[in-house]
């Protein structure tokens, strides 16, 4: 991509070798072990321990926090070059030159997403035992989200490429069990099955990379291939970089991958917050970014990567603005949001670390609309429909206050948390491309938008309660996380800035570098902001005078495609679903008459066989030249393939 | 103990099981079956001992190695031995017999046919099977090969489902044509054996060594190709499984697809690569095409299944081909992947049909799909299991099967990317049809039939169940975290082979210092 600016400032990635994990850095593997501890406990324990199920889920994942939490100390006392740290557990995998270790990572990038994973986890789980009070199989429900705790954990701490595949597919895991975990209702069944189908196209992606990249270096650890990056030809960092990215698409609910996560919530809210919005779906991001050392060299890649990140951008926000369910219309926002960080990942040096930066502030602020928006339905008797909402912020107040926290950090009102790492990436945008630039500015209106409606009809304008709804604000335990997440909303952007200054400490992992800018820094702040601030005055235009209960018929063809998630089940049907469908069933009929017929007839043949097999054989010959036919193609085709370089 | 005859005496206990089983008056069920149990657990503690003394630094090919002559005057001796590839087979097998007699403890009656019978033709079964994996010449394997064939053939005829005659039929049929032409390969080999060390031999490390010309070592391989290729079973030598896998009972389904379907990749890589090198070379193309046919054709086609034994015939099928093109890509990594994943699909279908049994227990012996439903909310510990074993199937990484097929599709990229990239797709169908079946099963409303208050509420587990499970559920699980005891012994075994094919591993594009890790 053709950059607009001149460089103004670079540094290049440290590619230093690991520390040995010494000190508190030899229990980087208890960060997971603990987690994975409590699932095993929690779900082999069957009846047992029951009363106390959610205790021992919420202790190993608030004991990994605050293990993660010193750790985090510990590193912040050493210098930038001297951060990372390696551990081998023990020998995985060998076969000749393949040689894989069970082996651990920790960096500062790794560092980041262990908080976000640990901290965000505990007060998920802290607000689940409310939440989930209630359900039969809560003890069930915390071991499903300490497996992934771990899996994700595993996922950021691998250190290389096939254990990171372990742990993806361990996230990948535990979202289908916790997306279909009231599998009784059918409609969870069917979403989680599609989540997992879908994933498991990018999960392609991830396998080929892997072998790409063993074939290309010979190793998948991460220093090993980084390392070396800079010798591989063009076209294999290429295809390693397509291929990364089908994999971060699959996972994070990108173009033309999105369609599983709108269905995803049919999985208990906190699920949506901890896995659907916070962590899980930022792992295609952490993907990217750790592969930065492939990515800085194929333009190409790089490229695909930010087109993807501004389809999904815009489309996820498009989406976001039609749902009247509220914890769709979240979906759509955090498919918009994680467009963003695509976007910037894709960017390149100029863009790494804002797309984590906004990750984080993201993590915190979307975990917080989740919750929220659970502790509405929780009051709501479990409503999602907004057209069915109204005027609650006088019976929630505490809700309603963590909800406009996030509601101000999602737009961007400063100082609120996502006003400076969306600006972030809005500027690095610009350093890159115009288009990329507006295309950011113009989301970020639609997000003002899409946000306002949401908060105004949940909690303002005219009660529009079902009969039976009594709502009310939820208890301590739900509410406490509630308020610490909405404190998070507001301060963890200024926090990384001020105090942590992210972006230092990120360099060390992604390199940086800033390009000069035709327009001031603040002006284009002072654009972004008039451009959410139009969205937000249209939304209230629109929606503070009436909701109507039934949603609206007459309405334009991007809403009725927005309301059918632009149409991408249709599309995925018609790319996918169906031919699937059709060629199995061909396939089962050929395999009955065709191949069965065939075969059965050659052995009836050779073996003189009487009337029993005979019967099979009607339709032999009309079946024989078909036999004849498709197999000998079937073979050229594979033979074709075979001969290929 | 570096003399004891360990094989022979692992392959004997089983027999003498099967006798004192046979012995007992036929009212004697449960002592029959209780025997069976202690003669095959007896077996396995035997087993496993061998292994432990298994030593991965000897450079033989062959340890635990037993001679005596037979047939003198036609070059035949009862030999036997095991290399990695062996011994992780015979493991699999002294694991699956307990497993199977206990889930199947109930699994026939008096009224389908002699219940002594049942567990004393699995013991025989055992015997053949650890003889097959064993044997070190090629006739005593040839021997064992066929005579598994009776065994099977009474345990689907005898005890199957309604349509068993006919699957056992056919079955039988498939397997014997095989093993004519196997049979005329043999003597084949005989002869040219014959014509160059003076004196005919059926010695397998003797024929290892043999000069052929290239036409007669291409007519010889097919000989034993088909054999082998129908037993696995690939494309499209496939149609006889699903019938046969529907009509036995979950015990035999798990024996015979688990591992009796093995004895036909394990020859592939036993006897095919080393004594036709040429020959697997020439003929890997159309190997390959098979095997990557068979990987979506067998997917696809499960996706389109309503019963559920054929479902997982067809997965099966599948599988059969990723383990045959690790064989074929004569990589190590491939290699090595195909013989892990041989264990992890004996373990993952062994989990799948007994679950799919102790499922059709509930039901009237039901194995249609729609049948069920709503599993996991009256019977939540069987519907974990299920669940379990259809991850173990679609390769769940961490578990034994993603390594098996990882490294097979790896082995496979190293020299034809390609084709590596369309058997990778099958991973899609794989979960679609997986989770379909378990969908359909487990989750949904629950059917009226088995609802709690109805005549026939479905119950959970017993402990029975969970016992014969517990073992595949632990296996699966530590084989995909740790698999180096099994590599450590495999990796030997694989490198002789390459050796006797002539092949290496292509280095990688870029040199690295240090490469490799």
């Amino acid at each position: 991509m053709i950059g607009t600016g001149a460089v103004v400032a670079q540094t290049a990635p440290l590619l230093a070798p690991l520390n040995a994990a010494t000190g508190i850095f030899q229990y980087i593997w208890v960060l997971i072990a603990l987690p994975l501890a409590g699932a095993i406990i929690l779900l082999t324990t069957g009846s047992l321990l029951k009363r106390w199920g959610h205790i021992i889920g919420v202790a190993t994942v608030g004991v990994s926090a605050i293990l993660g939490i010193i750790m985090l100390l510990e590193m912040m006392g050493r210098s930038a070059d001297d951060r990372a740290f390696g551990q081998t557990a023990f020998t995985w995998v060998f076969a000749g030159q393949f040689d894989v270790d069970v082996a651990f990572q920790l960096d500062q990038l790794s560092m980041v997403f262990v908080l976000l994973i640990t901290i965000v986890g505990t007060l998920i789980h802290i607000y689940s035992i409310g939440y989930m009070a209630h359900d039969p199989d809560r003890k069930r429900f915390f071991g499903f989200l300490n497996l992934f705790i771990a899996a994700m954990l595993l996922l950021v701490l691998a250190d290389n490429y096939l254990l990171l595949y372990v742990g993806w597919e361990g996230v990948g895991l535990a979202s289908y069990l916790l997306i279909g975990f009231w599998q009784y209702k059918n409609s969870a069944a069917a979403a989680a099955k599609k989540a997992f189908v879908i994933n498991r196209v990018g999960d392609v992606g991830l396998s080929l990379a892997i072998m790409l990249m063993f074939v290309t270096f010979g190793s998948v650890t991460f220093s090993s291939v980084f390392a070396n990056a800079g010798e591989a030809s063009d076209s294999t960092l290429t295809w390693i970089g397509l291929l990364l990215l089908l994999a971060a698409a699959g996972k994070s609910a990108q173009f033309p991958l999105q369609a599983w996560l709108l269905d995803a919530m049919e999985g208990p809210t906190p699920v949506s917050a901890l896995i659907h919005a916070a962590t899980m779906v930022t792992a295609g991001v952490y993907l990217i970014v750790r592969s930065n050392a492939i990515y800085d060299r194929t333009v190409f890649a790089a490229t695909a990567v930010v087109v993807v990140g501004v389809i999904t951008m815009i489309i996820g926000a498009i989406i976001g603005s039609a749902k009247d369910d509220i914890k769709k219309a979240l979906a759509g926002s955090t498919m918009s949001q994680i467009g963003y960080m695509v976007l910037a990942a894709g960017l390149g040096p100029i863009g790494y670390v804002f797309a984590i930066f906004h990750l984080l502030t993201h993590g915190v602020f979307k975990a917080n609309l989740f919750l929220s928006a659970g502790s509405v339905m929780h009051g709501m008797n479990n409503g999602v429909n907004m057209r069915r909402f109204g005027a609650l912020r006088a019976a929630m107040i505490i809700t309603f206050g963590a909800f406009t926290a996030g509601y101000l950090a999602i737009i961007g009102i400063p100082p609120f948390s996502g006003f400076y790492s969306k600006d972030k990436i809005i500027h690095a945008a610009f350093e890159q491309s115009n288009i990329v630039g507006i295309a950011g500015v113009l989301a970020a209106g639609i997000t003002g938008f899409y946000m306002t409606r949401m908060i105004v009809m949940t909690f303002f304008g005219k009660a529009r309660w079902e009969d039976d709804a009594h709502p009310h604000e939820s208890p301590p335990v739900m509410t406490i996380p509630l308020i610490i997440l909405g404190f998070g909303s507001a301060f963890t952007g200024m926090a990384l800035v001020y105090w942590g200054d992210i972006e230092t400490w990120l360099t060390p992992v992604t390199g940086l570098e800033e390009r000069e800018l035709a327009i001031p820094t603040v002006v284009l702040e002072m654009l972004t902001l008039a451009t959410v601030l139009v969205g937000v005055g249209v939304a209230i235009w629109i929606y503070r005078r009436s909701v109507p209960i039934e949603p609206p018929q007459k309405v334009s063809v991007l809403t009725v495609a927005a309301r059918q998630n632009m149409f991408d089940d249709a599309i995925n049907d018609v790319v996918a679903v169906r031919p699937t469908w059709y060629t199995a069933r061909f396939l089962v009929w050929f395999d009955n008459r065709a191949v069965d017929g065939f075969v059965n007839g050659l052995a009836a043949a050779v073996g003189g066989v009487s009337g029993r097999l005979r019967r099979i054989q009607t339709g032999f010959t009309r079946t024989y030249a078909l036999v004849m036919v498709i197999g000998v193609l079937a073979v050229l085709t594979a033979l074709g393939l075979v001969m290929l370089p | 103990m570096s003399n004891f005859p360990w094989l022979t005496t692992i392959g004997v206990i089983p027999l003498i099981g099967a006798v004192v089983v046979m012995l007992l008056p036929r009212s004697k069920g449960l002592l029959a079956k209780q025997l069976a149990l202690v003669f095959s657990l007896i077996a396995l503690g035997m087993t496993i001992a061998m292994a432990l003394q298994f030593d991965a630094d000897v450079t033989d090919p062959f340890q635990f190695s037993e001679s005596a002559s037979w047939i003198p005057a036609l070059g035949i001796s009862y030999s036997v031995g095991v290399d990695g590839i062996g011994l992780v087979l015979i493991g699999l097998a002294a694991t699956l017999v307990p497993v199977v007699i206990l889930a199947g403890w109930h699994d026939v009656d008096e009224e389908l046919g002699s219940v002594k019978g049942y567990f004393a033709l699995i013991l025989v079964l055992q015997t053949l099977m650890i003889g097959v994996f064993a044997a070190t010449d090629v006739f005593l394997f040839y021997v064992f090969f066929e005579a598994m064939l009776v065994p099977i053939y009474f345990l689907i005829g005898r005890y199957g489902g309604p349509q068993r005659a006919y699957a056992a039929v056919k079955f039988l049929i498939y397997s014997l044509v095989g093993g004519l032409f196997m049979l005329a390969s043999l003597i084949g080999l005989y002869v040219v054996s014959g014509r160059q060390l003076g004196e005919g031999t059926f010695d397998f490390l003797s024929l290892v060594g043999l000069e052929m010309d290239s036409t007669t070592q291409r007519l010889l391989f097919l000989g034993f190709f088909f054999a082998f290729a129908i037993k696995a079973p690939l494309f499209p030598f496939h149609t006889w499984l699903p019938d046969a896998a529907k009509e036995s009972t979950p015990g035999t389904a798990v024996l015979l697809i688990g591992v009796l379907d093995k004895v036909g990749t394990f020859g592939m890589i036993r006897y095919l690569l080393p004594i036709f090198p040429e020959a697997s070379q020439f003929y890997a193309p159309v190997v390959i095409a098979m095997a990557v046919i068979g990987i979506l054709y067998g997917a696809l086609v499960a996706l389109g299944q309503n019963d559920m034994k054929r479902l997982f015939a067809y997965s099966s099928m599948s599988h059969f081909g990723f383990i045959a093109l690790g064989i074929f890509v004569f990589t190590n990594i491939g290699m090595s992947g195909s013989v892990l994943y041989m264990v992890a699909h004996g373990l993952s279908t062994a989990a799948v049909f007994l679950v799919a049994g102790f499922l059709m227990a509930r039901r009237g012996g039901s194995s249609l799909i729609s049948d069920y439903g709503g599993i996991s909310k009256v019977a939540p510990v069987l519907a974990g299991f299920l669940l379990f074993a259809a991850l173990s199937s679609l390769a769940l990484p961490g578990l034994a099967s993603f390594l098996g097929e990882f490294m097979v599709l790896l082995g496979t990229f190293q020299i034809y990317p390609w084709v590596a990239v369309v058997a990778t797709l099958g991973i899609v169908f794989t979960a679609a049809y997986v989770l379909r079946f378990y969908q359909r099963t487990a989750t949904g409303p629950v059917p009226a039939a088995y609802a709690p208050g109805s005549a026939h509420p479905m119950t959970d587990v017993k402990a029975r169940e969970v016992t014969a499970l517990a073992p595949l559920v632990l296996l699966t699980i530590v084989l995909g975290v740790f698999p180096t005891p099994a590599l450590d012994v495999i990796n030997p075994a694989v490198e002789w082979t390459q050796q006797t094919l002539g092949v290496v591993d292509p280095p990688p594009q870029i040199d690295t210092p240090g490469g490799g890790q």
